[in-house]
């Protein structure tokens, strides 16, 4: 396997693209990420995407998206691992320069989410939960995840501030993140406060509904000096785990068990643990979410997520900041572009181009990306080459 | 002749009271109180129906009959608010407590007295040697037109019996049944409401039939009035069933045990077969039952029933009919409106 | 589009609560599947999920699924049946302060949802509180 490092990202900002369709927002990042890295041509690419299908009534999107990226007819293909999309495709993007079939390969994610109302983007995305045994009885995401929260505050007594700190702690990154979606600050009472989507989360647990791409180049470590001018990051290890979908057929509610294998995984061969990360990017889709990411990372104990999400450990200049994007948060979650752009987060944090955010001295960072209640899990871990 | 062997009875947790529908109209409650004597009635929730309610009932029915259900040869649902216009609901009770695929099914609708022929049927079915165990419910989700009425009665109800060959907790002495084409109250088809013919709907229809099906079969089993420990007939509101009863010359006594309708409501084809499981609950070994159902259209059903020793091994193997009428919830009109779809919704 | 075959496929389960014992290692499954996710065998016994258990898990969805949203808002919650069998469901008949962890309740039959106004209607498991 050859060692493979990523060469150049592409991000625009992300919201309500009332005026793009998918195929333009995916267009407009990969070529920011192709005009980055500087090179003239793409062998093969992979496009995360969880559901087109339902969202814009669009499939086939790897083809699609070649052609319009001008890119055809290389291979591309839409990858799919619901709300872990993106990473899985990042991962494949990665495998397939590590095993030498190709070298410079697109790793690519895209969600247009608002082409459907509320209701129908609620469906779209609860198909990520088990249709038939979850979804037939009219659950949501944001059910599952509260039903989690609740679990967890049974077990632990995490409280409902150290959730809502969660979100303070990333709108108050994301407020200095150009590129996201709410880049605006909150605070305990005004989560507490707001719209209640399933007890016991309001709508500022809650990510929210995005349009939104991000793209990425990856290149053989060995071949950067022929190919960009750009400093690369080395991937260090990338890591995949699955685990029921069901959210009942787990042993314990309020433990992510696919998370903490790819975080094994990850950190193993990688040959790192996790006092050796700098930062991470985390999936905190809802704010119990990151409390059970953080946990299962291994930078919290089991059950210590909320008291440490509201200790200021997280934040930036703590122990270990925890999103310094504004995460899912307060930067979007257009599903499938979101492993994307964790990775484009790292990369950028990685050179020292974290800009107001970014975390000093930064030198290996961790991407964290998940996919319904951790029914799959993608984590990839990035160093200064 | 054929017999109970098991019983139950379903109701809605939801209770809206006179006064609720009454001040939404400008309506006089006390009137309505005093002149139907009604209190309250049931109100499904929007997850029941028809089907939901006789899969409950019939869960009690076959609790107390204690009987494998892949050994009952017939199902039948009376209703006037079966959930598909076609498509049987005995098909999915039947799947539910798995009798299927070796069993008839029919829907059975007669206004207020489909549960009362689907009893009727199973019973000649039974003695007939067809079937060893035929099921027959009475349900409805009924609905009144606003201000109308039958608003203030129009309730949700159902009542279950696994009818044998065995004579089981109740035997059945006698069967009767006496119809006339008389227009009193119908339902087009497509049409949401039902409509009824006001006072027409009284002594021609309600009070001719019952009276004569009662006095047909009394006649028949060479039996009077006191000769029953109960008697339970069709309660379109709490007044019609004591003012027949009293015109039959049956007490305040034989009557109130049956008597559901105060505080229930009309549950239509549900609503003299929960007035039997109403009265099975308390019944004692060799109490004669006379049950007189009403439908209109219209016709009376009549039974005999004689209780047998079984019935204190049973009756307390599942809810009796008034614990679950005790357990309510009060809704307001506005909840109401929104559970029985009387909100005109966005596509 | 139809669902037809897709919801009636699932009539066991939904009506009656079929499942299955795992012949090896004793696991219950709901629904029924071909390999023991606990040892790997492939011999079942058929078994049916009785009707009691306690609620491991609880919120009350006040925004919904297309399909839902006339019901909204409603609860749903994870039980845990007599014999271990986990399962998802709406709890209906509830007053929302009273859901608590531990809560027993039991399964009635209920409508889950409906296909648009032409379309079938859904029946299923829901759970309620137990007396």
């Amino acid at each position: 396997m050859r060692d493979v490092a990523v060469i150049g990202v592409g991000m625009q900002k992300w919201g309500e693209l009332w005026k793009k369709s998918l195929r333009d927002i995916f267009t407009e990042s990969a070529l920011l990420a192709i005009d980055e890295a500087g090179v003239d041509r793409i062998d093969s690419m992979y496009v995360g995407c969880m559901s087109s299908g339902l969202f814009v009534g669009q499939e086939h999107l790897g083809s699609l998206l070649a052609d319009y990226l001008g890119v055809a007819p290389i291979p591309a293909l839409r990858v799919e691992s619901a709300c872990a999309s993106g990473g899985a495709a990042f991962r494949q993007a990665y495998f397939d320069v590590a095993s030498g079939a190709n070298d410079i390969v697109l790793a690519g994610g895209v969600e247009k989410m608002t082409d459907v109302d509320g209701g129908g983007a609620t469906f779209a995305l609860s198909t990520a939960a088990d249709a038939e045994y979850e979804v037939y009885s009219g659950v949501t995401f944001p059910g599952l995840y509260a039903m989690v929260a609740v679990a967890h505050m049974h077990a632990y007594g995490t409280t409902r501030e150290q959730l809502a700190e969660v979100s303070v702690k990333n709108h108050k990154n994301g407020a200095l993140n150009p590129l996201a979606q709410y880049p605006f600050e909150v605070t305990v009472d005004q989560v507490l406060s707001s719209v209640m989507i399933a007890d016991p989360l309001t709508i500022l647990d809650c990510s929210p509904i995005t349009d939104g791409a991000a793209a990425a180049i990856l290149c053989p470590l060995d071949m950067v000096d022929d190919l960009t001018d750009n400093e690369p990051v080395k991937i260090l290890s990338s890591a995949h785990a699955t685990d029921s979908i069901a959210l009942h057929s787990r042993k314990d509610l309020t433990w992510l068990s696919a998370v903490a294998k790819a975080g094994q995984i990850a950190y193993k061969s990688a040959g790192l643990t996790p006092s050796d990360i700098d930062f991470v990017e985390v999936h905190d889709c809802f704010t119990i979410a990151e409390i059970c990411a953080i946990e299962a990372l291994g930078f919290f104990e089991k059950g210590k997520g909320g008291t440490g999400a509201a200790s200021g450990e997280t934040a930036m200049g703590g122990r270990i900041p925890v999103n310094p994007s504004g995460g899912l948060k307060s930067k979007g979650h257009p599903v499938g572009a979101t492993g994307i752009a964790q990775i484009v987060e790292t990369v950028k944090q990685l050179r020292g181009d974290g800009g107001e955010r970014q975390v000093e001295g930064a030198r290996v960072g961790m991407a964290q990306n998940m996919g319904g209640t951790g029914g799959s899990c993608v984590t990839h871990i990035l160093g200064k080459a | 002749m054929a017999g109970i062997i098991g019983y139950g009875a379903y109701v809605p947790r939801n209770r809206i009271k006179v006064e609720e529908i009454a001040k939404v109209w400008g309506a006089d409650a006390p009137s309505y109180k005093r002149g139907l004597m009604l209190q309250e009635k049931s109100v499904p929730s929007p997850d029941q129906d028809v089907i939901t309610m006789s899969v409950e009932a019939t869960k009690h029915a076959l609790a107390r009959a204690q009987i494998d259900p892949a050994r009952i040869g017939a199902v039948y649902v009376g209703s006037e608010s079966h959930p598909y216009a076609v498509k049987p609901s005995g098909t999915v009770l039947a799947e539910a407590i798995g009798a299927t695929p070796e069993v008839h099914c029919a829907d059975f609708e007669f206004a207020c007295k489909a549960g009362s022929e689907a009893m009727f049927v199973c019973m000649g079915l039974a003695d007939a040697g067809s079937i060893e165990y035929g099921l027959a419910v009475g349900a409805d989700t009924s609905q009144g037109a606003p201000s109308d009425a039958l608003e203030y009665s129009a309730a949700a109800g159902a009542a279950s019996f696994i009818i044998g060959r065995d004579p089981g907790v109740a035997k059945v002495i006698d069967t009767y049944a006496f119809m006339t084409d008389t227009p009193d109250f119908w339902r087009r088809s497509y049409m949401h409401y039902p409509r009824h013919a006001g006072r027409f709907t009284g002594e021609p229809a309600y009070f001719k039939h019952i009276t004569s099906c009662a006095n047909g079969i009394m006649e028949k089993v060479n039996m009077k009035p006191k000769d029953f420990a109960y008697v339970v007939f069709h309660q379109p509101n709490g007044k019609f069933p004591q003012r027949v009863g009293k015109m039959l010359g049956f007490t305040k006594e034989q009557i109130e045990p049956g008597w559901l309708s105060p505080t229930l409501g009309n549950t239509y084809s549900g609503s003299s077969p929960m007035g039997l499981t109403a009265t099975l609950d308390v019944a004692k070994p060799g109490d004669m039952i006379l049950m007189v159902s009403y439908g209109s259209g219209a016709g009376s059903d009549g039974f005999v029933f004689e209780v047998t020793g079984k019935i204190d091994e049973v009756r307390n193997v599942a809810p009796r009919t008034r614990e679950l009428l005790d357990k309510k919830k009060y809704i307001e009109y506005g909840t109401y409106a929104k559970y029985r779809r009387k909100i005109r919704m966005g596509e | 589009m139809s669902t037809s075959a897709k919801y009636w496929r699932g009539i066991p389960q939904r009506y009656r609560l079929e499942a299955e014992r795992c012949a090896s290692c004793g696991m219950e499954f709901f629904p029924p599947r071909l390999v023991c996710s606990g040892c790997g065998a492939r011999k079942f016994m058929p078994i049916t999920l009785g009707d009691h258990g306690k609620l491991l898990t609880y919120t009350v969805i006040r925004v919904g699924p297309s399909e839902f949203c006339e019901q909204t808002p409603y609860a749903m919650g994870i039980v845990e049946l007599e014999g271990g069998v986990r399962m998802t469901a709406q709890i209906a008949d509830v007053d929302f302060d009273d859901l608590e962890v531990g809560m027993p309740v039991r399964i009635e039959f209920r409508k889950i949802r409906e296909e648009g106004q032409a379309g079938i209607l859904c029946y299923g498991y829901k759970f309620v509180p137990a007396d």
